[in-house]
């Protein structure tokens, strides 16, 4: 693709305008030091991204810049001047604002409503809506989005509400754009109209930075890149200068793993086996409508799709948490009218989407959580098995490398990463059938994700049948071993992982159809993930 | 409407400590606010404090002080079940009232011989509250009505339903109706007295149900269900734990010891239901006794002592020039001070362990 | 073609939900021949009845709109009751409304400390505020009112003034200047007639003996709408109880929001309990609440956290109770008049195929067409009772379309990671 101006060195200073310059920043957290000696330099109406791993410091950073925290040291130097931002509000006085990676809105307000709360026009107290409305629109307009201000958020999809956290910025005179990871949950087409509109503002003079970790996107987008591992900047380049496995080896300072080859065959038995399952739903479209598919023992079933899309729905609906109509098999054993608890008794394991909200307690010890779901293992009569529980718990631990001072301490004390490897491994240590995986690896780091890929195909060399829900392609891609996509509550393909590259999967993922003879390659757009 | 969760204290003893510690606190901490009020209103605080110390530690008091702590234990407990759940039974009032009044009236429909006569009663006493419990039970799990506002208008609806049946159906008159209540229990109904006149035996069956309840609910399968139902109700449900028997169940033992609440007095003191022999305000006060003893049996026993120790000073205190009502002002401004001094340091004290253990380890402990 | 009648009703649905029930009222009326179901005495009685409960569940509402439940109304008016009273014994009405109005939003104070500084559950908060507001005031009343003539530890000498009433001219023959002018309303009531009759009564009981507080606490509605939903200050705190983390985000600050929204709540709470001292009654006694901060709430929710709502739900639950109180003779009637309702609802529940509904709704057209045929007189012990079982039968069939703002209930932290 082709960029405006560029840079020939990424080192070029001298008269150069900067629009953001951070100096020595360091950052401390109890227990953590989230950044230390960080330098950046953001030139004025550039797209500049910053790469690196979860726990790089990428967003700590990013908040310091916004005001969300106060740097330990370093200095912040906006358009030329030194600020010292103690809140949000400094930030937004001087022309800087955040787009989150978790959309920060009120579900039940309105479109209007989000926009303006904190900058509204009043006329002495009262809210002069005609002259908010009237702005408003001109800014949409200008970006080129067209959305009903009267709408409540809550009736929002996730494309459009992204669309509103912009115009939220805009709204505020803001034109340094600060976007965390914003196309997390976009799909390829969507993340393609992202970028069009963050150049559209960049050619009326505003400075974009943004988060990612996706390296393809960031090559394609952006006129500089800054590279950080471990809490500080490690090397800024230009996208023409560097490929994209140069730029993975920057960031995690090693080698990345190499995929494992498939040793065993898939088996005949099938494990999982889910016909016309849909939800009852009172009143409205059913999240799932007629999903049928089967899981055979020894293999990866990968479902692929945007977050929202009927994936949580699924997976509650196969658990039993939710009614449907259809039939579910676990083992050969129509589990249809079946409770959770006899679901998950006939062989199945469930790694949930969330670990907080659905997987852990986190004020309890680990072994208590460990014994979650497996109570009547470790219970004499009706009393439970203490000492049998600890130690359950301690092989868990020790299996699955959970670094923690010992099984008695509260869920809460332990890194996130460490948190998931609890989760999985208590999921895996009962021997399933059939484990569902929901975001395995989510918001952990790559190592760790390594090794709990790992972990999943092993279980799956081992004969267990695999059902992988992730939003997240790489993760898919390295895993499966059949593909399908769910759009809309409904299962739009199925491709072998090798007919799969992203942007196929986009176009099913967002409801299109490709035939695979006619693929055409969009000109904007990421390349095909060869090196998995 | 949410609720936030309550804290449970995790297995540990340091935490267990810490929530002691913090109690006491929190207790002087109220004592000297109360003393405050006192002086602004114009009363010597010192003497109060030392005309409730005076009274409290005689020893036929301390007698006193027993027998009005078993049915804030009895209440308390069943306060607690529910709070393990992070369901809020604040119908402990209704239950209590209306199971008193069917054992009551059903005990002198019997003859049984004596032991058998008492249990009898106290079994028709926990199926009532039970009964009055299902109410909400239902409605939570059915209809999905949080049970805060459903057991407070059961609460009132018991009020107006007991009155009905008891001026229509269950009232004894032959007594001259001046003292008005049901037929009294004959003598094989009545609790046997563990201390003459002062102390009946239901103090040792509330200590009994103490105990039951923290075998249950600390140490059986069941009790583990319920707590991670309370902890975290979404990991619960996805682990196969059925969310709405959980809540059913819960109700139903919450509103069963609660049906034993005023036992203390029907098969004890006035040996029948009366509305001038049946105290009210018990269910309230186990409220405050649950929360003042962070739904732990020996919290519950110790504030429950507490309680039962200052109320029993509260005739001599109005003798003496105080105003009884300040004992209950004490003991309102004493639960809100500790709920609050808990909060506060079980927020640092998991802070700090979050941050030591951080350390040792050498990795963040939050995400960035 | 049924689909087409209940389309076009709900188009002009605002008429439709006044013409309908009104017209049914009237039927049932003429059938019986029951007047007092619509008669101004009712009527009247059921605002005078309505407007604590208005105020109460106003309480709660700007409670849970800044984010924070308010379990602890009653208690706030408890100590609005007290205040109210000491204030009228001591300078006068208007005087003890101001006072009331103060001790229930210290109540408020007291709530948001606990529950905004602290952060301890609301719920345990508001609770332990009920105990202590209600042994508090009867350690205040031993301290002040014991040995004043006409006091002591259960209520207050009696009030100096009282708030004055007035009849609205034209409408119901109100002074005006001196002139006693036309009784329209009263006219029509008399009549007796099909739907004017009753427009009449109605119009007579809102217009007629009106205490400026109960017109107080009815405009105070209106204002409570336009505060929250057109000025800066409502939608900041509104957004403090929707997204307390976005807002913080944008630079609200939702910590002092909230301890606004619960002293207003507390202020309107303690008003509460002020009317129930000055202007239903002419002292304080204890235990003059008597629930009403809870179906204060239960009124909250019926209303669907809206101002409206509330306003509706108070003056339901105002007219039960006022039709207990004086027109007790009409309860069958009112029976009839329910029974025939929720066929009618069951019909349009049926129309929209909502199940649920159209059972509930089913057993209330038996229930009630049973208590309409067999029950001549309800006993004093049981009509107590009314309105809580109403807030029951509510709360377990009205459960769809009730949205509360979204992070009520949920302690908040600045900075929390979320």
């Amino acid at each position: 693709m082709t960029l405006g101006n560029k840079l020939n060195s990424a080192d070029a200073m001298g008269s150069k305008s900067w629009a953001v310059e951070l100096r020595g920043i360091s950052k401390r957290f109890p227990g953590v030091i989230a950044n230390h000696d960080v330098e950046l330099s953001v030139e004025r109406a550039s797209i500049h991204a910053i790469v690196g791993e979860n726990g790089a410091g990428k967003s700590t950073l990013m908040k310091i810049l916004y005001g969300l925290h106060q740097p330990d040291e370093g200095t912040i130097t906006v358009n030329g001047v030194e600020h010292r931002f103690r809140s949000p509000g400094d930030a937004i006085a001087s022309g800087i604002g955040m787009v989150h990676q978790h959309f920060m809105l009120a579900d039940n307000l309105t479109v209007l409503e989000n926009i303006i709360l904190g900058f509204e026009p009043t006329r002495r107290g009262v809210l002069a809506l005609g002259e908010a409305r009237r702005s408003v629109s001109k800014i949409a307009a200008s970006v080129g989005t067209n959305i009903d201000l009267d709408l409540k958020v809550s009736e929002l999809g996730v494309g459009q509400r992204q669309r509103v956290e912009i115009l939220k910025v805009l709204y505020r005179g803001a034109n340094i754009l600060i976007l965390d990871e914003p196309t997390a949950v976009l799909v390829p087409q969507e993340v393609d109209e992202l970028f069009i509109n963050l150049r559209q503002l960049v050619t009326q003079g505003a400075t974009v930075l943004f988060i990612s970790h996706k390296l393809d996107e960031v090559l394609a987008v952006s006129d500089r890149i800054t590279v950080m591992r471990h809490g500080t900047t490690v090397a800024t380049v230009v996208p023409s200068e560097v490929d994209r496995l140069t730029l993975a080896e920057l960031m995690v300072g090693s080698d990345l793993p190499a995929p494992t080859a498939r040793v065993i065959a898939i088996g005949k038995n099938e494990r999982l086996v889910v016909r016309d399952l849909t939800l009852i739903v009172e009143g409205k479209k059913s999240p799932v409508q007629n999903v049928s598919f089967a899981v055979y023992e020894g293999e990866i079933v990968g479902i692929a799709g945007v977050e929202g899309n009927g994936q949580f729905e699924l997976c509650a609906a196969i658990l039993g948490l939710e009614k449907s109509t259809g039939v579910v098999e676990v083992c050969g054993r129509d589990m249809t009218h079946s409770s959770t608890r006899e679901r998950l008794d006939a062989g199945i394991a469930y790694i949930p989407f969330d670990r907080h909200r659905e997987g852990l307690m986190l004020n309890s010890s680990l072994w208590e959580n460990a014994l979650l779901g497996r109570e009547e293992r470790f219970s004499h009569a009706l009393l439970i098995n203490r000492s049998a529980a600890k130690q359950a718990c301690r092989e868990i631990i020790e299996r699955f490398d959970v670094m923690t001072p010992s099984e008695t301490v509260p869920a809460f004390v332990l890194s996130g990463g460490n948190q998931q490897k609890l989760v999985v491994g208590r999921s895996l240590s009962v021997g399933p059938s059939v484990l569902i995986a929901a975001h395995p690896t989510r918001g952990i780091d790559v190592g760790a994700q390594a090794a709990i890929w790992d972990e999943i195909r092993i279980a799956r060399d081992n004969g267990m049948a695999v059902l992988l829900v992730s939003a997240d392609l790489e993760e898919i891609l390295a895993l499966s071993d059949r593909i399908l996509i769910i759009f809309d509550g409904r299962i739009s393909a199925e491709l072998a992982p090798e007919d799969a590259d992203p942007q196929i999967l986009g176009t099913f993922m967002t409801g299109g159809r490709v035939s695979l003879l006619t693929m055409v390659k969009p000109a904007v757009g990421v390349s095909a993930a060869q090196d998995l | 409407m949410k609720s936030g969760s309550l804290r449970n204290a995790f297995s540990g003893a340091r935490s267990s400590l810490v929530a002691l510690g913090s109690s006491i606190g929190g207790i002087f901490i109220a004592l000297i606010i109360c003393a405050g009020l006192l002086l602004i209103t114009g009363k010597d605080p010192l003497r109060a404090y030392s005309k409730i110390l005076e009274t409290g530690l005689d020893g036929q008091k301390l007698l006193e002080m027993l027998k009005r702590a078993t049915p804030l234990m009895l209440s308390a407990t069943a306060v607690a079940v529910g709070f393990k759940l992070n369901l809020f039974n604040i119908g402990v009032e209704g239950q209590y009232l209306f199971a008193a009044l069917i054992a009551a009236e059903m005990g002198t429909h019997v003859s049984l011989p004596a032991p058998v006569h008492v249990a009898f009663i106290l079994l028709v006493a926990m199926v009532a509250g039970a009964a009055w419990a299902s109410i909400a039970a239902l409605l939570k799990v059915v209809r999905g009505v949080n049970e805060v506002i459903s057991t407070i208008m059961l609460n009132f609806i018991a009020l107006s339903f007991i009155q009905w049946l008891f001026e229509n159906f269950f009232r004894d008159d032959s007594d001259g109706g001046l003292n008005v209540k049901t037929t009294v229990l004959a003598r094989s109904a009545r609790m046997p007295d563990l201390v003459a006149g002062r102390l009946n035996a239901m103090f040792l069956v509330a200590l009994l149900v103490v105990a039951v309840y923290w075998v249950v609910i600390f140490k059986s399968r069941f009790g583990f269900q319920l707590r991670a139902s309370g902890l975290n109700p979404n990991a619960a449900r996805t682990s196969g734990i059925p969310a709405k028997r959980m809540a059913v169940t819960a109700l139903l033992i919450s509103g069963s010891i609660a049906g034993l609440v005023a036992m203390p007095y029907v098969l004890g003191e006035a040996f029948a239901y009366g509305p001038n022999a049946t105290p009210t305000q018990l269910g309230f006060a186990g409220i405050a006794v649950a929360l003042l003893g962070r739904n732990h049996p020996v919290g519950i026993i110790g504030a429950a002592l507490l309680f039962g120790f200052l109320d029993s000073t509260s005739a001599e205190l109005q003798l003496s020039g105080v105003p009884s009502s300040i004992v209950k002002v004490i003991q309102a401004i004493i639960v809100l001070t500790v709920v609050i001094v808990n909060e506060a340091s079980m927020r640092m004290f998991n802070k700090r362990t979050a941050e030591r253990t951080a350390a040792k380890l050498k990795t963040a402990s939050f995400p960035i | 073609m049924m689909l087409r009648i209940v389309a076009l009703f709900a188009k002009y649905r605002f008429a439709v939900l006044v013409i309908v029930p009104l017209s049914l009222m009237s039927g049932v009326r003429l059938w019986t021949g029951q007047d007092p179901l619509t008669s101004s005495d009712t009527v009247g009685s059921a605002l005078r009845l309505a407007v604590p409960i208005l105020l109460a569940g106003m309480a709660g509402l700007w409670a849970e709109r800044c984010g924070v439940l308010n379990i602890g109304i009653e208690g706030m008016m408890i100590l609005g009751t007290w205040f109210g009273g000491w204030g009228a014994w001591q300078f006068g009405a208007w005087a003890g409304l101001a006072f009331a109005v103060v001790g229930g939003m210290l109540g408020g104070l007291i709530h948001a400390v606990a529950t905004v500084r602290f952060n301890i559950d609301q719920v345990i908060s508001g609770v332990v505020l009920n105990l202590f507001a209600f042994f508090g005031v009867r350690y205040l009343s031993d301290l002040v009112f014991v040995g004043q003539q006409g006091g002591g530890v259960s209520q207050s000498p009696p009030q100096r003034s009282v708030i004055s009433r007035v009849d609205v001219p034209f409408l119901s023959g109100g002074q005006v200047g001196g002139w006693k002018s036309p009784n329209i309303l009263g006219w029509l009531e008399q009549r007796r007639w099909f739907l004017l009759g009753d427009i009449g009564g109605i119009g007579r009981g809102l217009t007629s003996n009106l205490s400026w507080a109960s017109v107080i606490a009815v405009t105070l509605v209106p204002i409570s709408a336009w505060i929250l939903w057109r000025t800066r200050l409502g939608l900041r705190l509104r957004s403090s109880g929707e997204s307390p983390h976005t807002a913080e985000s944008l630079g609200v600050n939702v910590i002092r929001l909230r301890y606004f929204g619960l002293v207003v709540s507390g202020g309107f709470a303690g008003l509460a309990g002020g009317t129930l001292a000055i202007v239903a009654s002419s002292y304080y006694r204890q235990g003059q609440t008597a629930g009403r901060g809870f179906i204060g709430l239960a009124t909250m929710i019926f209303g669907n956290w809206r101002p409206s709502g509330v306003l509706a739900g108070a003056m339901l639950f105002g007219y039960a109770e006022g039709v207990k109180l004086v027109a007790a003779k009409s309860i069958p009637a009112l029976f009839l008049f329910i029974s025939i309702a929720a066929l009618l609802l069951v019909i349009v529940a049926g129309v929209r195929k909502k199940r649920v509904r159209m059972l509930s709704l089913l057993t209330i057209f038996v229930l009630s067409g049973m208590a309409y045929l067999t029950v001549k007189t309800v006993p004093e012990s049981l009509t107590q009772s009314v309105p809580y079982v109403v807030t029951l039968i509510i709360l377990a069939t009205t459960n769809q379309k009730l949205r509360a703002p979204a992070m009520a209930g949920v302690p908040y932290r600045r900075g929390d990671p979320h």
